[in-house]
């Protein structure tokens, strides 16, 4: 906003009319916060995992993890992208929904495991 | 119980949603997606407690501290679970044209998070070995 009108937009949106709300980007912001609190889980589980020494088990769900967390940035960046690049963003399909929830609790059930 | 059955065929069959109704102005179903993500965010930091529970409480004895992790997690898992559920029964009222649906799932995570925060208060002022 301050650097003037004349400043390039990374993805210019192609609408003339402008949504006052912000609606697309404010929703590209709330997938961006998502991504950090699953990268801040994905860290923590991690940590949990190599606690003890780095044992055969405690890799492999490390690598799961990350798998994991790869999925949910798959998901979000493929969102944020049609989110910055379309005018009237069409409804987010239930398909991204379901997988980034679906990453959200395979994260839960593999802290289960660590914890118990 | 069927209702829900129902929900979960439709999360993996998105074309099954647009079927039915007309597609509401972008805004809304925008809204309802950042709503999504919100609670998908709360379910996230409950699943992040759970670790910070098992991590940062050592001396916690070996009972309490799974138990509480544990809860945490089932809380996050429930909560994630939720968050889909809503999205797309909002979505699916929207496209109708009906009055968006009511949950009490707030009011139970809000009294959930109160309780554990009174516990909380309770066990600092007594002392963990009391």
């Amino acid at each position: 906003m301050s650097a003037g009108p004349d400043r390039h937009e990374p993805h210019p949106p192609v609408n003339d009319e402008r949504d006052p709300g912000l609606q697309p980007e404010r929703t590209r912001l709330a997938w961006r916060r998502t991504t950090l609190s699953s990268t801040v889980v994905a860290v923590l589980a991690v940590k949990t995992a190599l606690h003890g020494g780095a044992t055969a088990a405690g890799v492999a769900v490390c690598a799961l993890c990350a798998v994991l967390w790869l999925g949910f940035l798959l998901v979000a960046h493929h969102r944020i992208r049609t989110l910055a690049t379309t005018a009237r963003p069409p409804a987010l399909a239930p398909g991204g929904a379901g997988a980034a929830v679906l990453c959200t609790v395979a994260m839960a059930v593999c802290a289960a495991a660590l914890v118990f | 119980m069927i209702e829900f059955v129902h929900n979960v065929r439709l999360w993996f069959a998105p074309q099954r949603v647009r079927e039915e109704g007309h597609t509401p102005d972008y805004r809304f179903s925008l809204a309802n997606e950042r709503t999504f993500l919100a609670w998908l965010r709360t379910a996230l930091a409950l699943i992040g407690g759970g670790f910070a529970v098992d991590q940062f409480l050592p001396d916690l004895r070996w009972g309490w501290r799974v138990g509480l992790a544990l809860a945490l997690l089932a809380a996050g898992v429930l909560c994630s679970l939720r968050a889909v559920n809503h999205w797309m029964r909002c979505e699916r009222a929207m496209r109708r044209g009906e009055d968006l649906p009511v949950s009490r799932f707030p009011a139970l995570l809000g009294l959930v998070v109160a309780v554990v925060a009174v516990a909380m208060v309770v066990v600092v002022l007594v002392g963990w070995d009391a």
